[in-house]
């Protein structure tokens, strides 16, 4: 028996009205893989999360979980999802051993388990003398902790997590990343998360990046950075069309506005550099030399800086 | 298979879980208790003695017997009705929270989440109905443990039945204010027009259409028939007065079993409608 695909996604579209949130995504996430749904606000990608979740029913399309369609066997996929929610789940008048034993009444955890389980992930996350606390009087991060421990406790097989990076501290982040890769390699657990942060991306084992409800890419991190090749350079100028012109026709250049800078990738970045100085320095305010970074990727597959606002 | 493996959630442990969490909220939050039980208290003490010089001299109260005691099952059922509608209004809070995402994604049936929030909603209802009920030693009702029991019995299923109403009307709401519009428009109007606070005017007493109209809205409305089984039950032995004048001839009140029929089918055709609303996805489901 060949081992189902952790997340299966085929020919996913969906609408809000008139607004085509997501259109024809397709992808498989392998069982153990840390996999980043990665795109700019209004990507589609909450929209794939709330339709993994099963928090919104399909309206194109297949999902299914380990082998299980979220159509048919909605209930099998819920028992073997953990979610975790960008906007908080807990019910701050409790405490949190309060919110984590409600958690376990809503997945069936009892006895001697539950007991195990809730002093494992109150340890491992480092909340075990927090237990009595009411959530209201803990931090932000603290709170995403309990979150944390509240999607992991009927020990899931795919965790999926909604930009749980959201209201983090650099620490808090770290932490939180180091959790889920214990639960990877330790218990084999699928995490599939949302993001909109670059360098959070660059943790993941591969990525899909999501624009406008497309998948515009989906590989490794260094996969996709590769694919772009070269050296990027970025200028920066009073003039972009006008330099942009003087690239083309003088060093046969094909260079791009991207929000104010004139961006252009190259095989030879430091040649390019020389060569550009050379007959238009007078237009050079500023001028960089980078790898490519899961930026240049974004804008290479859309044309659009990552974090420049999509207009309807 | 892993899916073997998985533990199941027993809907009705989820239930109960739902429902303590209810509880332990109630009181967590101070002014919600205070207003609970305050209210009904300030209207039953303010309408009470306001209103019984008026109630005498109409001679609906017959003897010398205050509307404070005429009013007082209509303060019963109208504690129940405010903690049902405070119960229920959680619903909204839960949503905006963010809590309810979790229970919406979790394996349990979605009437599992209705039982939890309506028990919850039913046991803070009597809980606080039955502390008032206490009270009535101190104005004079003397009930035996049998009546006592019996009125306990139909709060429970009134307060069923309205906490399944309010959560029916409060699944599709996204904001505490929209609910209010409802509670003024819908809720209140029910308990003034059950009887409550003025008897049912009888068929052969009708004198206007308006009258008409009161009439039949005051039959249709299921408050009623709660109220007027308690009030029967609770006025057995005492007064045949109380019952609002249907000595008279110029009032109605339901039976007690007509009241206590109506008050079940009505518990049971809402919480299965809460349970049918509740299935359904909605926007307001993801933030």
């Amino acid at each position: 028996m060949i081992s189902p695909r952790a997340v299966s996604i085929e020919n996913v579209s969906h609408r809000y009205g008139k607004r085509q949130a997501l259109d024809q995504v397709s992808l498989a996430i392998d069982p153990g893989e840390i996999f980043v749904f990665l795109g700019p606000n209004g990507g589609g990608k909450s929209t794939l999360f709330r339709l993994l979740s099963t928090l919104m029913s399909l309206q194109q399309g297949e999902i299914s979980i380990l082998g299980h369609g979220v159509r048919s066997h909605k209930q099998q996929v819920r028992q073997q999802l953990g979610v975790v929610f960008q906007m908080p789940s807990l019910d701050k008048k409790l405490t949190v051993l309060e919110n984590i034993y409600q958690q376990a009444a809503l997945y069936g955890v009892t006895g001697q388990t539950l007991h195990d389980r809730t002093e494992l992930l109150l340890s491992k996350l480092e909340l075990a003398d927090r237990r009595h606390d009411i959530v209201e009087d803990l931090s932000g991060g603290l709170r995403r902790r309990v979150e944390l421990a509240k999607g992991m406790l009927h020990s899931p097989k795919v965790l999926l997590l909604d930009e749980p990076s959201t209201g983090l501290d650099p620490a808090a982040r770290q932490a939180m990343w180091r959790y889920l890769e214990f639960l990877r390699s330790d218990q084999g657990v699928t995490v599939v998360l949302t993001s909109h942060l670059l360098e959070e991306a660059e943790k993941a084992d591969r990525i899909a990046i999501l624009d406008q409800g497309k998948l515009v890419a989906l590989d490794t991190p260094d996969a996709l950075k590769e694919s772009i090749g070269g050296d990027t350079i970025t200028i920066r100028t009073r003039q972009p069309q006008g330099l942009i012109e003087r690239l083309q026709t003088e060093l046969n250049l094909a260079a791009t506005e991207v929000s104010e800078f004139v961006r252009l990738e190259t095989e030879d970045g430091p040649g390019t550099i020389r060569a550009i100085m050379q007959v238009a320095s007078d237009q050079v305010d500023a001028i960089t030399l980078a790898k490519p970074s899961l930026e240049d990727v974004f804008i290479h597959m859309t044309g659009r800086q990552f974090t420049e606002e999509v207009k309807p | 298979m892993t899916s073997e493996a998985m533990p199941h959630p027993s809907p009705v442990a989820a239930a109960m879980s739902l429902c303590r969490r209810e509880i332990v909220r109630f009181l967590r939050q101070r002014n919600r208790i205070i207003g609970a039980i305050g209210q009904p208290i300030i209207f039953w003490l303010l309408f009470g003695t306001g209103l019984s010089g008026v109630f005498k001299a109409s001679g609906q109260g017959g003897g010398d017997e205050s509307f404070t005691v005429y009013f007082f099952p209509g303060t019963l059922l109208l504690i129940v009705l405010f903690t049902a509608i405070f119960a229920t209004i959680s619903i909204i809070e839960d949503r905006n929270e963010g809590f309810l995402q979790s229970v919406l994604v979790s394996p349990i049936p979605r009437w599992s989440m209705v039982l939890g929030k309506v028990l919850g909603g039913t046991i803070l209802a009597v809980g606080q109905a039955m502390l008032f009920l206490l009270l009535s030693f101190f104005v004079g009702i003397t009930l035996s443990v049998g009546q006592f029991l019996a009125i306990f019995a139909i709060l429970v299923v009134a307060a069923v039945g309205l906490t399944s109403l309010g959560f029916w009307l409060a699944w599709r709401m996204d904001s505490t204010q929209g609910f209010h519009a409802v509670m003024n428009l819908l809720l209140m109007p029910m308990w003034l027009l059950s009887g409550a606070f003025f008897p049912i005017p009888a068929n052969d007493a009708i004198t206007s259409t308006g009258q008409w109209v009161l009439s039949w809205v005051m039959t249709l409305n299921p408050v009623t028939y709660a109220l007027g089984a308690i009030r029967r039950i609770m006025h057995a032995e005492t007064a045949p007065s109380f019952l609002g004048g249907e000595a008279t001839g110029d009032y109605w009140l339901p039976g007690v079993g007509l009241g206590v029929t109506i008050t079940v089918l009505f518990a049971v055709v809402m919480f299965a409608l809460a349970c049918q609303a509740a299935k359904k996805t909605r926007r307001g489901d993801w933030i």
